[in-house]
């Protein structure tokens, strides 16, 4: 049997690793060929990048080399899909290569789409590339006060880094002893402070009491960098010095480009986790079209389900488990704190009190991702 | 030619079913009816608000065994 997976991201590199154990000695005695495929030979810790931002962690430290996180049973080539002949159960790749496959598994990820609001490029700073964090961290150094706005495009990667960039932002500011000079302002698309409500209810009065404006409704139209403006699609606008904005998210090109989903979102059934009407093929991460959160959590969960399918299927013919919507989030709340959002499909998160402890534990997570990705923890 | 959308937000706590409306909402084109399908309460009263904020047309709710389905006209 050949399982193929597509994508190096933690969704793939989990499913890969998973796999790789479970089905050692098939892959050993050539019953089983395990391939990935990956547009890069190099793996970034991505939730890295918010502490880039701040000055708090060297780009260096985010990146791992990707075969070395792979079992040595899996076979590695830096190689991406350019098409997916589903109906042939094949994929064609940049190099011009074919690679046939039995069970297909696409975890090709998102991408950022600042293009796509007239001025976002010009006029706001992000954080979710490298080069972008780079460039926040050396606007903030150089910021000596003023108007900070924060605005979040839809969909994006991470639903809590808004959040988090504040805090991370008002502890930022009164290090460096502007705090008091700056007014931040943070917008939000829908009527409350976070989508999650236990989440907007502990940060409202937390926002508050460090004197950050809220404006909920707010989804960016359009930028005017020249005068400093930004608009909402609802009809308000922000005059800022510093524009921050969380970039809205599309699936990658190459599923649009395969018409395999809208906006590259794949359909997906969300509890066996197959691409609608291919059901040898399995969607894991951001490249599904779930409505859970586009996260490293969320394609762990997902990973670990469809790696236990597969094996299953490979052993007695058949899957053995449901995905149930499972995420797990880290939330840096400032002041060293940092609490936690639990959920499932049927199971709302019950938000604890920020503490310490969860925020050292959060620090020593950024280094055990490198087990996580293992398919180790 | 206008479409019709189905969006299955139930289950969703984050991004949550209105955050679902907005992403697919900015796919679609003028004329398209989208359907959002929601198990959150909080959905019959905060999707009609936003819809009517950016001045889309909310064509009608209700909530059928414990699913709301929200049917909305993206007009702009």
């Amino acid at each position: 049997m050949r399982i193929l997976v597509v994508g190096g991201g933690s969704g793939g590199t989990i499913v890969a690793n998973n796999l790789a154990r479970r089905l050692s000695t098939e892959i050993r005695n050539r019953k089983v060929r395990l391939t990935m495929l990956s547009a890069s030979d190099r793996h970034m810790y991505q939730p890295g990048l918010l502490y880039v931002a701040f000055g708090q962690m060297t780009p260096d430290q985010l990146y791992r080399d990707q075969k070395s996180l792979l079992e040595t049973n899996i076979e590695f080539h830096v190689d991406p899909v350019t098409k997916f002949l589903l109906d042939q159960k094949k994929v064609v790749t940049k190099s011009g290569r074919t690679y046939d496959y039995d069970i297909l598994v696409i975890a090709t990820g998102s991408r950022i789409v600042p293009e796509t609001v007239p001025g976002l490029v010009e006029g706001a700073e992000t954080f979710y590339t490298e080069a972008d964090a780079i460039k926040l961290f050396k606007k903030l150094r150089e910021f000596e006060g003023g108007n900070i706005a924060l605005v979040v495009g839809v969909p994006h990667k991470c639903p809590i880094a808004p959040v988090e960039f504040i805090f991370s932002l008002h502890d930022y500011l009164k290090m460096r002893g502007i705090r008091e000079k700056t007014h931040i302002k943070y917008h939000y698309p829908i009527g409350r402070m976070h989508t999650i409500a236990n989440v907007a209810t502990w940060a409202k009065p937390e926002f508050e009491r460090m004197g950050i404006e809220i404006e909920t409704l707010f989804n960016v139209k359009e930028v005017d960098a020249k005068n400093k403006i930004v608009r909402s699609e609802e009809g308000t606008e922000t005059q800022y010095d510093l524009l921050i904005a969380i970039p809205p998210h599309k699936g990658m090109e190459v599923i649009e480009q395969n018409t395999m989903g809208d906006g590259g979102w794949i359909p997906t059934d969300r509890y066996k986790l197959t691409m609608e009407g291919h059901d040898d093929v399995y969607v894991v991460g951001d490249a599904t079209n779930l409505p859970v959160s586009k996260t490293g959590s969320a394609a762990h969960f997902e990973a670990e389900v469809v790696a236990e399918n597969i094996a299953s299927i490979v052993k007695i013919g058949a899957p053995v488990r449901d995905y149930d919507g499972k995420v797990y989030c880290f939330i840096e709340a400032g002041h060293d704190r940092a609490t936690y959002a639990m959920f499932n499909y049927t199971t709302p998160p019950d938000l604890k009190p920020a503490s310490k402890p969860m925020h050292w534990f959060k620090m020593a997570y950024n280094q055990m991702y490198w087990t996580s990705v293992r398919g180790l923890l | 030619m206008s479409t019709n959308k189905v969006i299955d937000a139930r289950g969703s706590f984050c991004p949550g079913p209105l955050m679902e409306l907005i992403t697919y909402m900015k796919q679609a084109n003028v004329g398209d009816t989208l359907e959002l399908l929601s198990s959150d309460e909080g959905s019959a009263a905060d999707v009609p608000e936003w819809v009517a904020k950016v001045g889309h047309e909310m064509l009608g709710s209700e909530n059928i065994d414990g699913t709301w389905h929200l049917r909305i006209r993206k007009a702009k």
